[in-house]
């Protein structure tokens, strides 16, 4: 179920030779896609991971109102089908939906636009540096902030010094994690973008699109890429959390 | 045990009592509020908007949209699919935590982490894989075609992408409790008498139940949710190989919104209800550890 498949595509992939595999792989329209998919993963993971711990800060250390709901919608975008998860974001972001109207005046479309492509990223990433921090904040003594306190730091300090290193490979490990999800992620973002190459055309859509038109070896090319980095990415994410029990 | 810990401290709020200079009192409303603020872009509004497009036209719409037949159909695949595939992912997550949890072989690391593959890889390229493997010029797609079964654009196919990505859930859940629970129990029913499928049923099937429950209901919601897998190795024929998350996007195409949000919303109710019954277990377990 699992090695099989694997070990079919990157024979299938082997057989192109590689001449014609680097040529696939760094086709124009293919490096646009990686373009669009990675640099557009990598700023959702990021913003992801400046908001996400400040959510995990704000549920594990502060009191308000639905703080049991709100904690427990988190992970709605892992449980939602990506279908309606970009059934919805299109139309909630499109030029006259609630969002998307209030953008119109600044000039910014975000619906069937690279934008809409990294709400869609943001949106399916979200739960992760949240569930990734939140444990190690919980776990976290208070002692050293006290400590750091009584000692004369400001607030700004301690949270520099002392709250934020042990929390940082936890907040990688949920990027990482949120990456290699929005790296993959096809039934969002393809109903949200317009899909139109070189501009909001992601990899796995690319995948998809030479399949459709039977180009099996130029599919398994751009697949066996994708493949190999999210490989890539699992290796690092073992190693940050590798890193992160050092702190345990 | 770790649990207690951080419950006494949230018992006695120190940030009011111990520094009262130090603490700013605008920084938690500043930092709840833009919290709520990125919440509320991000998902709020479009979980709520979800409800208000499909019940926008009235309840009366949105039945008539849930009656016509290609929504039935893709509604019957979407059951038929997860009802095959939960239980094998069931059984073959049971198997392979058993495995990893209880036995030591060479390349079981290697395999904890391979088991965590379906999440990393895109389900397209899992989709791409299948098509490869079953498709008609794949691997075993002469051998398919010479008997007559056909796999790829049809049911089978779509069984094994669902299979193949909700495939690490299972296991994930049930390795942890399998390995907190020890051995000592199950040596202990050796030892009385039961042979393995007494053990099986009487012992470690109840220290695992609540692991499991939430790893089926997981796998469950995935597989009924799966659309990129589903996608590429269903042909997505309307009212053949469309189960309800592939008719969500059609539709949508089709400029029929109204029927795309009618199927949205069951799908969206199906998310609602795998979050409820994960919280319900989270707290079962959870009082479970307290008490020991």
């Amino acid at each position: 179920m699992l090695f099989v498949p694997t070990v079919a595509m990157l024979l299938k992939a082997s057989t192109e030779g590689p001449i014609n595999f680097w040529r696939i792989a760094t086709s124009e329209v293919a490096l646009s896609t990686y373009d669009v998919t990675f640099v557009t993963a990598l700023l959702a993971g990021l913003i992801n991971g400046v908001f996400g711990t400040l959510i995990a800060w704000v549920l594990v250390r502060y009191n308000f109102p639905f703080k049991k709901i709100i904690d427990a919608v988190i992970d709605f975008p892992f449980a939602l089908p990506t279908a309606v998860a970009g059934l919805t974001l299109a139309t909630v972001y499109s030029n006259n939906g609630w969002i998307g109207s209030l953008l119109v005046p600044f000039g910014i479309k975000v619906s069937f636009t690279r934008l809409g492509v990294w709400v869609a990223m943001v949106f399916i990433s979200l739960p992760f540096v949240v569930r990734t921090v939140q444990p190690v904040l919980t776990e976290m003594e208070r002692d050293i902030e006290e400590a750091a306190w009584c000692l004369g730091a400001s607030q700004w300090q301690t949270f520099w010094r002392v709250i934020l290193p042990p929390l940082m490979p936890a907040i990688l490990t949920g990027v990482a994690l949120g990456f290699a999800r929005a790296v993959g992620e096809y039934g969002s973002t393809v109903i949200v973008a317009s899909n139109i190459p070189f501009k909001d055309l992601i990899a796995p859509v690319l995948v998809f699109q030479r399949l459709e038109q039977y180009d099996y070896s130029g599919a398994t090319v751009i697949g066996t890429v994708l493949l190999a980095i999210s490989l890539l990415i699992l290796l690092a994410i073992n190693l940050l959390q590798a890193w992160g029990r050092r702190y345990a | 045990m770790h649990n207690l810990e951080p419950s006494l401290h949230h018992d006695t709020p120190p940030t009011e009592q111990a520094y009262p200079k130090k603490q700013r009192n605008w920084v938690p409303a500043v930092l709840i509020g833009v919290a709520i603020a990125y919440l509320s872009l991000i998902l709020f509004i479009p979980a709520i908007n979800v409800f208000v497009q499909a019940f926008s036209k009235g309840f009366g719409t949105f039945l008539q949209q849930m009656t016509k037949p290609n929504f039935l159909h893709a509604a019957q695949l979407t059951l038929m699919l997860a009802l095959i595939t939960v239980p094998l992912n069931t059984i073959f997550g049971l198997c392979a935590a058993w495995a990893i949890a209880r036995k030591k072989f060479p390349g079981r690391a290697l395999i904890l982490s391979i088991i965590d593959l379906p999440f990393s890889v895109s389900p397209v390229v899992a989709g791409l894989m299948i098509v490869l493997l079953y498709g008609r010029n794949g691997w075993f797609g002469p051998f398919l075609e010479a008997h007559g079964i056909r796999i790829v654009f049809a049911f089978p196919a779509m069984v094994l992408a669902t299979a193949f990505i909700a495939m690490p859930f299972v296991a994930r859940e049930v390795i942890p409790v399998l390995e907190e629970a020890g051995f000592d129990q199950e040596e202990c029913a050796r030892t009385l008498g039961a042979n393995e499928w007494q053990i099986f049923w009487r012992v470690t099937l109840p220290n695992i139940r609540w692991g499991l429950l939430y790893g089926v209901i997981l796998t469950n919601a995935r597989v009924m949710g799966e659309f990129g897998a589903v996608a590429v190795v269903s042909g997505n024929i309307t009212g053949k190989t469309q189960p309800l998350p592939l008719f969500v996007e059609e539709a949508y195409k089709q400029y029929e919104t109204s029927a795309a949000y009618s199927a949205a919303v069951l799908l969206t109710m199906l998310a609602v209800v795998t979050l409820i019954a994960k919280e319900i277990l989270e707290r079962r377990t959870s009082n479970r550890s307290g008490v020991h």
